[in-house]
């Protein structure tokens, strides 16, 4: 006797190619197959992971300073993981004795990357040492600050950062905030002028960098592309984005 | 004015309404975010008992927003029905409480009081209520609205089929929607968030549903959620527009910052009203609101963001919408912190909207940095079922691809439909079983026994 099957399967299975969407997932009379269940509970644990398991900072500056990079160490005004999520005015701000310590670094730079862990430090520390060696040689003739690592930040902390080290761009490595098939995502967000009380509206953007996105090597191109378009025309924002757009299409020709 | 209250030896005093508003609100990230929550839980306590005894009538002569300031405090004033409020005159915000727990409070009583309340009067008694009174006085309004079916009769649940895609690709939206259309979902409205906002490209999205909708004599109605100026702009272009959708505040501020003030929407209104598309009815505006945006736009003016979240819904109810849909998970967890803080805030949205004659909706949902799971929402969804909500989202497998979050799922509106024994619209229902897709009862048959399949499934490969 064969065992009794209680799955019904959709007949529409074929249409899943035209979306990743979770489409024709069957049913077991209302409710979800096992299997079902338990593939979103995965992507569900692995996005949550993404937020909550802390940026493995030695092993980032291992990768960084392998590469030739020196690095510096800064933190948030987040006292904890819970306040960080809670509190966004906090992830936003250098704690006191890091800034003053930053001070001490101060130099004349073109750039100054700030690697934050965000919402995913797995993005972090999946990809933003890759992103920094492709970035590097298309910047050469720059110069580059030390490189900071910022654990429990925003985006805006970078302008704390760039502003203490005198740099005319900070640009902002981050762990996105992660979605169910996407725990993995890096943005990147660029600032002329980097300085406190910067708003959105006055960076410029590239997101959803990884490997089933937008590709480490094709992030790097258009990151230098819009670092060179912003010390052109010294801003960033929604004023850059017409150049911008123009640098990245010159780029990619031969 | 200021409010006091003594426990014990200490008095707790509180310099005005809104202050005492937000420091009696039940814990919520966003309220300590922005420096209003109370500071202990005994000072909480002691503000709802403060709150209590404060009569209903005093919100009547202290706008908790400046009325010169706000054009959502005018229409708030500007369009209180005393009449209606005189059963309730007499009454304090504690007594109020009791009264709508009361066998007095019925359905046919609560519809004829709602244009007598205001906001604050509704979030005023719901900071006193615990989830279980929420859910009851919920229950016991009826806001029943029409435009191709009839949405939120009492025992029936409908769901907003939401097919997104993240390049808006036709075909892949499509193909979500005929999932959820196989699923029984879409009777409240078959709505897609674009990605874009190109003119051509929304008019081919809408274009491509009301193809759906008319050669498969669906009763429902499509909606696609871009900026109200690009609806405006496409009605005057020949679009075919059912819904008209925008995203709502509680301030003129934070209303402002979407882009919108109350002429606006007028003008949204009766260009919809003037295509006269609805079969049924002329409830043509879906809006969608949340508890955190007037905080996230620096427009909140020291009131706390449940007050702001329910000042929304005096701004729907003067366009008699077919739906209004309370996003209730989605701004983070710097708003609401947890799974308990999202379900808090839900009830209160859907009890709150619906005492304002409001046809309520809540997306249960969360995103993956807020402290929340299934389980969670498992609890909400029934709790809101119990609660008698017109309507929840449908997305496929829960998972919103161009959203990033997690919503409900086809599977869940079944699951609530069978758990509580909640039927699809009158309408939907009658379709469904005319195409084979659920039975007379609203089960869904096998579908080797749906003969629409093969019709539905050429024009999803068609699309685009």
């Amino acid at each position: 006797m064969s065992a009794p099957v209680a799955r019904l399967e959709d007949r529409w299975a074929t249409l899943r190619e035209l979306t990743a969407a979770r489409i024709a997932l069957g049913r077991c009379g209302a409710s979800l197959p096992t299997g079902e269940t338990l593939a979103f509970e995965l992507a569900h644990a692995q996005a949550r992971d993404a937020v909550l398991i802390p940026l493995d900072v030695e092993a980032l500056k291992t990768d960084l300073e392998g590469s030739g990079w020196h690095t510096l160490r800064v933190c948030s005004r987040a006292s904890s993981q819970q306040a960080y999520l809670a509190r966004p005015d906090w992830g936003r701000r250098l704690r006191t004795e890091d800034a003053a310590e930053l001070l001490a670094s101060k130099g004349r730079y073109d750039v100054v990357f700030v690697i934050s862990d965000g919402l995913s430090a797995r993005a972090v520390q999946e990809h933003a040492a890759a992103l920094l060696a492709a970035v590097a040689p298309l910047l050469r003739d720059l110069a580059i600050a030390p490189v900071v690592i910022a654990t429990r930040a925003r985006v805006a902390l970078a302008d704390e950062v760039g502003e203490a080290l005198g740099a005319r761009i900070a640009v902002s490595l981050i762990g996105e905030r992660p979605g169910l098939s996407s725990p993995d995502s890096l943005g990147i967000y660029l600032t002329y002028d980097p300085k406190l009380g910067r708003n959105d509206g006055e960076r410029n953007c590239i997101s959803n960098v990884r490997p089933a996105g937008l590709p480490v090597a094709e992030a790097a191109a258009q990151l230098a592309a819009m670092i060179r378009a912003a010390l052109h025309a010294k801003l960033s924002g929604i004023g850059l984005h017409a150049e911008c757009q123009q640098a990245l299409a010159e780029s990619a020709s031969p | 004015m200021s409010y006091a209250t003594t426990i014990g030896s200490r008095r707790y005093g509180f310099a005005d309404l809104r202050t005492l508003m937000a420091k009696a609100s039940p814990l919520r990230s966003g309220d300590q975010l922005a420096g209003l929550a109370a500071a202990t839980r005994e000072e909480r306590v002691a503000a709802k008992l403060a709150l209590a005894d404060v009569p209903l009538a005093r919100f009547l002569d202290e706008a908790l927003i400046p009325y010169e300031d706000d054009e959502v405090t005018r229409l708030i004033v500007d369009t209180h029905d005393a009449a209606r409020f005189a059963p309730v005159a007499a009454l304090t915000v504690g007594a109020f409480r009791d009264w709508l727990l009361s066998d007095q409070a019925t359905p046919e009583v609560l519809r004829d009081l709602a244009p007598g309340l205001t906001p604050e009067m509704v979030a005023a008694v719901s900071k006193l209520m615990r989830n279980q009174d929420l859910i009851l006085v919920a229950r016991k309004c009826h806001v029943v609205t029409r435009f191709r079916s009839t949405i939120g009769l009492p025992g029936h649940l409908a769901v907003r089929l939401q097919p997104n895609h993240p390049t808006d690709d036709p075909r892949g939206i499509m193909a979500s929607t005929l999932d959820g259309l196989m699923y029984g979902a879409g009777d409240a409205v078959i709505g897609i968030n674009p990605a874009g906002d190109d003119p051509a490209r929304l008019a081919a999205l809408w274009s491509m549903l009301d193809t759906l909708i008319a050669r498969f004599e669906i009763p429902t109605q499509s909606c696609v959620l871009t900026h109200v100026t690009r609806q405006i702009d496409a009605i005057e272009a020949g679009v075919p527009v059912d819904l008209v959708f925008q995203s709502i505040g509680g301030t003129e501020a934070v209303n402002k910052s979407f882009g919108i003030d109350l002429a606006l929407l007028r003008q949204a209104r009766d260009a919809a009203l003037g295509l006269g598309r609805g079969t049924l009815g002329n409830n043509v505006m879906y809006f969608e609101t949340g508890q955190g945006s007037a905080l996230s736009a620096d427009a909140h003016h020291g009131v706390d963001q449940q007050t702001c979240e329910v000042r929304a819904y005096a701004v729907a109810r003067a366009f008699e919408p077919l739906l209004v849909n309370t996003v209730v998970g989605f701004i983070g967890p710097e708003y609401l912190y947890d799974g308990k803080q999202i379900l808090r805030a839900a009830l209160e949205d859907h009890c709150c909207g619906k005492l304002l004659g409001l046809p309520m909706g809540v997306d249960i949902c969360y995103t993956n940095h807020a402290e929340a799971d299934q389980d969670d929402m498992d609890a909400l969804l029934v709790m809101l079922g119990a609660a008698g909500v017109n309507f929840i989202m449908g997305v496929p497998g829960a998972d919103d691809i161009m959203l990033n979050y997690q919503s409900t799922s086809f599977h869940d509106a079944l699951f609530l439909r069978r758990a509580l024994g909640l039927r699809h619209t009158p309408e939907f229902a009658a379709w469904l079983d005319k195409v084979g897709v659920a039975d007379a009862s609203g089960r869904l048959r096998d579908a080797a026994d749906t003969d629409v399949l093969p019709a539905l499934t050429a024009l999803v490969e068609s699309a685009g």
